[in-house]
This record gives structure tokens, C-alpha cells and sequence, in this order.
């Protein structure tokens, strides 16, 4: 099987798989790469600050999910693992909402509950991540059916990565999908590496996208730094789905540039020459190339997207700072869709120590 | 009016609803062509057809994780799980996904549905298809938990069940899945999750209770009115989360007495909870020890199930121990 691929590392494309794909769009691609990366500095920075408790970086996997949310149409649903925060804002999201949730204040959507990083949104569809590894790739197959049900002519798209090929619920998924047919496109961002454990200890097979087969799925291997060859393969994919012939395995070969979280610290692990190997592949700066050849952006016109976004972001994260937590309350809603007594009498307890100490 | 089992009740239950909700779907192993391994669905895909009523792989995180993905796009699954015993590759997708999805997402993401399964002992089904790990889930906030005693009780509140917002754990003693015939209505009635019913009125000792343990309450209620004039007040508590404390405070205020007969393993068991419930509340109304007849920790036996399991006889011998007090 051999992987697809349509930027070489000049940025220059293969004119035959070339996809035609309009300027407009083609900058805003870039914009959300850039955006996604600069999160992700911003992200770390606070973290090292101790202003925030948590960041999961995605550098080095930008063209993954950025060049799939554009081969998607706004109305299909993503179940993302957590590698792919860009989806949600070029689909929309307030970057206010990711400020908020990263300082878990009163304006945070998921009421201050989850780790930075971890957060999903109805409006966008984008459905809200756990953090056990695998559970959503069988979710993603229930979506479809239900889908398939209701005849809505959409499609799931659920993210992963290789580690969380090893999981039951990644074995689950594909199974139920291709047994159901369901529209569900399974996308496997294979960076290389679970936290320390290399893909070697993953599995036995040659290759991830193999399995696909065991389970009487197509599986397509992508060159995951590619962002034209990642949208080629999920706009056959989702055709492939919207025409009722049901899920595709993809397995994006990509790399984590960066620290599997800012609790981690890579340089135990892994050798440097391997990092500067896949350094050489950056999705963002082959893109660019890319672009730039075209004439459709310049030097300049980079720098301005990343400053733009950089002082809208540090407006936001000044703003977000000044916010209370979220209220009381807010520990005992939505565990029910009403609250039932044992909770009501929990909060009460709770806020009359608060007042007696207050 | 017709006279049905437990099981048809389930079934009846499954068909009226199937008939109101478009977007209930049914899922599980067996539960198409066969109807189901106990026919808790005898006659659904026939009658509904194979969109809706589906047999699944063999995989028990798969359906438990499928009927989320269904859930939240807006249909209403009610999952099968063949036994109980099988649920635990699930316990994942269960208690991280389906019970914290509306809470992690700040409310944006629910996933209604309900998950019933045949559960307890007394059927000579060994470790494999007798437990009762009902604390399992009462310990998991954002799960309600359900287990009816009757053929009656099991259609109403399973109606009940699917139509709540929240995922619900419906847990069907399968001991009494053909043990007696009860008059089951047709058409829609249900009854409120979070409500109790007091089963035999008393004033001397309050026995709580749910599934098959009401009946040998009960049997034990009376022969203590019988022969040793002990007055028990029998309560089914039919929903364990939300549990319906205001019955129980009605009950243990007037009686002074409880006990408390769950087939679950004692240490950590729902009866535990009651102990501690009425204990910190109401410890001054309180005329003798708060006991639980409850099965052993052990694992489920076999030989010696009807040791295991709560009896009348021990339940008796505990009334007269907390009435002698
Ligand atoms: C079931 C489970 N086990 C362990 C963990 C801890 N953990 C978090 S991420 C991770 C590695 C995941 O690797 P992979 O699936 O390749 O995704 P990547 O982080 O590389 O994007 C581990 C072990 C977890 N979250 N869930
Ligand atoms: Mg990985």
C-alpha cells in the first residue's frame, strides 16, 4: 500500500492529484494552521507561567485536521480525539470560548470542568472529547447510524491516534462501522509515538492502515503533513460515505513535533535526530511554500495573519484572567437533567459553610 | 387486560413504545430473529423491522458505545445486555462516557438511552449469570438505576425509563422473569422514577428492598405478622437513584426499626448506603441496630446459591433480632 501524497517538501504539487480548491479557501487553510500552532505556543507559555494548569499541543499535525474540517462539509459531525482543536474554529468557534475554557471562569461553555484542551461544542459539531483513549472512535459508528437512520445524507468524522489503535473501542468501531455500514470516516493520526511507547510496541503489523482490511474496510495511508493529500483522501472518503458504501480507514502518517502534553518531557524518550528529520516535512512551512508560489500569499501576508491572531489573543487572555470561577451551583448541575434531592441537599450543605465562612 | 409474565411485560413495554417513539431502537445479541435469550423481545423485529430492532457484534463496549454515538444524535437506544455478568467491557463506555457526558460538556451533550439487563440469582446461572452489581452504578453519578418487582411495575416503569433524559440502568430480576402472571395494562401508563411503594403496611420494623428481595421480604413480613405478631412494613424502592428518601423517612420514623435485603455482596453494597442514610438522618427515632440481610462476599456460588441468598428464614431471624433489641 502506498501513501499518498501531493506536496513535495519544495511545496510544489503533483499536478495530477492537485485539487482544485479556490484561493479564498486555500488562505484561510493556511490561517487555521498558523492559528493552530500559535494556540499552541500560547498554550505552553501560560502553562509555564502557572497561569493555566494544562495545554495539549498539536504542532506538527496542523495539515491533519485542518485540511480534513475543509474537505468536510460545516454540517458533518467531528468527534475529535484532542489533537484536533483547529477543526472547531474554522468552523467558527469564538477563540473567547477556547480562552475561557483554558482558564476555567465563569464564561467557560463547559463551566469550568475539564482540563485545558479538552472541550467540544454542540454548534459547531463538534462533540466534547473525554479522555480515555478509543471511546469515541465506536461513538462515532453509533453517530452514523443514527444518521443513516434519520436519513440525513451527513457524515462522522472521529479522530485518533496510533496508540488508541491497541484500544476495544477502536476494534469496536471499525467492526460495528463496516457491519452497519455506516457513514463514519475512522482517522488515525499516526504521530508516531503514545506518550513514550513508540508505534513498534502498538502493534505487529507492518503498516496501521492493514487493518483496515481485517475488517472489510478500504484503508488509505496518507502522508499526514500533507494538507492537499489529507483533503483528497477525506473528500473521497466522504463521498464514499454520503453514497452509502460506509466507513474508510485513513492513516495519516504524521509527527508530534512537540511534547505529548506540558506534563511531558519528549527529550527522555526519543531521539533528537528523528525530530529534525520530520522537522524538515513541517506541514505549515510546505503549505506556505506551496501558496506562495501560487501568488497567492506573501512573507508579509503570513506575518500579518499570525499577529492579528496573536493580539486578539492576548486581549482575550487578559480579559479571561479578570473572571471569577464559576458559581457553586455550577459543581452540581448537569449530572442530571434535573437536580435531584441528594444533590440539592449536597449544595445547600456546601454553600452554608461557604457562608458562615465567608 | 391480559395476565402476563415479567419477561412479556419487558417485551409489551418495548412494543408499545416502539409503536409511539420513531426513533427508538433496539440492540443487542439475540435479540432479532430469536427474540432474545430470556425473548425479552420476542416478536419486536418482525413487527418493527431490522432498522430498529438490530443484533449487534458480539461486543459488549461496542453496544454500550454504538448506543451512545445513536444517543447523541438524537435517537433513543435501549441496549441488551445478554446478562449483567457481561457488562463489565462496557463499564468504560458506561461511567466516562454515558454517565459524564452532560456534565463535561457544561449541559451541550447528552446522552439519553437505557440499558436493560437481566440481573441476580436464583436461576442456578453460577458467577457468570447471577450478580447483582447494582452499587456499581448507584457509585457513578449521572446514571439513574431502576429495578422493578412485578410484571406491572416492570412496564411502567420501563416506559418511564425511556423517556427520561438521562441515561438510565434498568436491571430486570431474572428469577422472577416467569415466576408469576400480574394483570398488565395495555396503552400508555408509567410510573415516576424516584418514587417508592409501600408493599405491606406496618408499624413495628420498615423492610426496604427492590427486584426479587421485595418478595422474599414480603414473605418474611408475614410470617413474622403470623406467628410472632411483628408488624413489618414492606418497601420496594424501584429506583435506586434518585432514591425516594421521603417514603423512607415516613416509614423508619414511625417503625423506629430497618432492615434493609439486597442479594448483592454485603461490603459495599446499596443496602450499606441505606444503613448510612437513615443512620445519619434519623438515628434518634432509631429502637434497635440498623441491619442489612444481604448475599456474601464471596463470588456468586452454585451448589450453594440458596444459601447465598437472602432467604424468609433470615430475614426473619434479623426482624426479630432488631425487634428484640
Ligand atoms: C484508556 C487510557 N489509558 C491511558 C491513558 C493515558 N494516556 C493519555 S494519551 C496517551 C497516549 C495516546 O497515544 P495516541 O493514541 O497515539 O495519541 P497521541 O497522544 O499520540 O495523539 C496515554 C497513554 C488514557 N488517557 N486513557
Ligand atoms: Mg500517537
Amino acid at each position: 500500500m502506498s501513501m499518498i501524497k501531493i506536496l513535495d517538501s519544495t511545496g510544489k504539487a503533483d499536478p495530477e492529484l492537485e485539487p482544485n480548491i479556490s484561493k479564498e479557501k486555500l488562505v484561510k487553510m493556511l490561517e487555521y494552521m498558523i492559528l493552530v500552532r500559535l494556540l499552541d505556543e500560547k498554550g505552553m507559555r501560560l502553562q509555564r507561567q502557572g497561569r493555566i494548569s494544562f495545554s495539549i499541543p498539536s504542532t506538527g499535525q496542523e495539515a491533519t485536521q485542518i485540511g480534513a474540517v475543509a474537505a468536510l462539509s460545516p454540517e458533518d459531525w467531528i468527534f475529535p480525539a484532542y489533537r484536533e482543536p483547529g477543526m472547531a474554529f474554522y468552523r467558527g468557534l469564538p477563540l473567547e470560548d477556547l480562552v475561557n475554557h483554558w482558564f476555567i471562569n465563569e464564561k467557560d461553555p463547559q463551566k469550568g470542568r475539564r482540563l485545558p484542551g479538552l472541550f467540544g461544542s454542540k454548534q459547531f459539531r463538534y462533540v466534547n472529547p473525554s479522555a480515555p483513549i478509543g471511546t469515541q472512535i465506536i461513538q462515532a459508528a453509533g453517530a452514523g447510524y443514527a444518521h443513516k437512520y434519520l436519513s440525513e445524507n451527513l457524515v462522522d468524522i472521529v479522530f485518533f491516534g496510533d496508540g488508541a489503535t491497541s484500544s476495544s473501542d477502536f476494534h469496536s468501531g471499525l467492526n460495528f462501522g463496516a457491519v452497519f455500514k455506516t457513514p463514519t470516516i475512522f482517522f488515525c493520526q499516526n504521530n508516531q509515538w503514545a506518550i513514550s511507547v513508540p508505534l513498534s510496541r502498538q502493534t505487529g503489523a507492518t503498516s496501521l492502515v492493514d487493518k483496515a482490511q481485517g475488517y472489510g474496510l478500504p484503508g488509505v495511508q496518507v502522508d499526514g503533513n500533507d494538507i492537499l493529500a489529507v483533503y483528497n483522501v477525506v473528500k473521497e472518503a466522504v463521498k464514499r460515505a454520503k453514497a452509502g458504501d460506509g466507513p474508510t480507514f485513513i492513516e495519516a502518517v504524521t509527527y508530534r513535533a512537540g511534547p505529548h502534553t506540558s506534563s511531558d518531557d519528549p527529550t527522555r524518550y526519543r531521539p533528537k535526530e528523528e525530530l529534525e528529520k520530520w522537522k524538515k516535512l513541517d506541514p505549515i512551512s510546505r503549505f506556505e511554500k506551496y501558496l506562495r508560489a501560487k501568488g497567492y500569499i506573501t512573507q508579509e501576508g503570513i506575518e500579518e495573519i499570525r499577529s492579528s491572531f496573536d493580539n486578539k489573543l492576548n486581549n482575550l487572555i487578559s480579559e479571561a484572567e479578570k473572571l471569577k470561577p464559576p458559581s457553586l451551583k455550577t459543581l452540581f448541575s448537569d449530572v442530571y437533567s434535573e437536580l435531584p434531592w441528594h444533590l440539592e441537599e449536597q449544595f445547600n450543605e456546601l454553600n452554608a459553610l461557604k457562608g458562615r465562612n465567608a | 387486560m391480559s395476565e402476563l409474565t415479567m419477561v412479556e411485560s419487558v417485551c409489551f413495554a418495548l412494543d408499545e413504545e416502539l409503536g409511539r417513539n420513531s426513533k427508538l431502537v433496539i440492540l443487542g445479541e439475540d435479540v432479532g430473529p430469536n427474540g432474545g435469550v430470556f425473548r425479552a423481545t420476542q416478536g419486536l423485529l418482525e413487527k418493527h423491522g431490522p432498522k430498529r430492532v438490530l443484533d449487534t457484534p458480539l461486543s459488549e463496549n461496542g453496544i454500550i458505545g454504538f448506543a451512545i454515538g445513536m444517543s447523541l444524535m438524537g435517537l433513543t437506544p435501549v441496549a441488551e445486555i445478554q446478562f449483567v455478568d457481561f457488562i463489565y467491557p462496557a463499564f468504560d463506555q458506561l461511567i466516562s462516557e454515558a454517565a459524564k457526558f452532560r456534565y463535561r460538556s457544561g449541559g451541550m451533550f447528552t446522552t439519553p438511552m437505557v440499558i436493560r439487563s437481566p440481573y441476580g440469582g436464583g436461576v442456578r446461572g453460577a458467577h457468570y449469570h447471577s450478580q447483582s452489581p447494582e452499587a456499581y452504578f448507584t457509585h457513578t453519578p449521572g446514571l439513574k438505576v431502576v429495578i422493578p418487582s412485578t410484571p406491572y411495575e416492570t412496564k411502567g416503569l420501563l416506559t418511564s425509563a425511556m423517556r427520561e433524559d438521562d441515561p438510565v440502568i434498568f436491571l430486570e430480576p431474572k428469577r422472577l422473569y416467569r415466576a408469576f402472571k400480574e394483570e398488565v395494562p395495555k396503552g400508555d401508563y408509567t410510573i415516576p422514577l424516584g418514587e417508592a411503594r409501600k408493599v405491606r403496611v406496618g408499624g413495628d420494623v420498615t423492610l426496604l428492598a427492590y427486584g426479587a428481595m421485595v418478595h422474599v421480604a414480603l414473605e418474611a413480613a408475614n410470617i413474622a405478622s403470623t406467628n410472632h405478631q411483628i408488624e413489618c412494613e414492606v418497601i420496594d424502592l424501584r429506583t435506586l437513584v434518585p432514591l425516594d428518601i421521603k417514603t423512607i423517612e415516613k416509614s423508619v420514623k414511625k417503625t423506629g426499626r430497618m432492615i434493609s435485603i439486597t442479594e448483592a455482596p454485603k461490603t459495599s453494597g446499596f443496602s450499606a448506603e441505606l444503613s448510612a442514610l437513615v443512620a445519619e438522618r434519623w438515628i434518634e427515632y432509631m429502637e434497635g441496630p440498623i441491619m442489612r440481610v444481604t448475599g456474601y462476599d464471596t463470588p456468586f456460588p452454585l451448589s450453594l446459591e440458596q444459601e447465598y441468598l437472602p432467604t424468609a428464614q433470615r430475614t426473619l431471624e434479623t426482624i426479630m433480632k432488631v425487634y428484640n433489641f
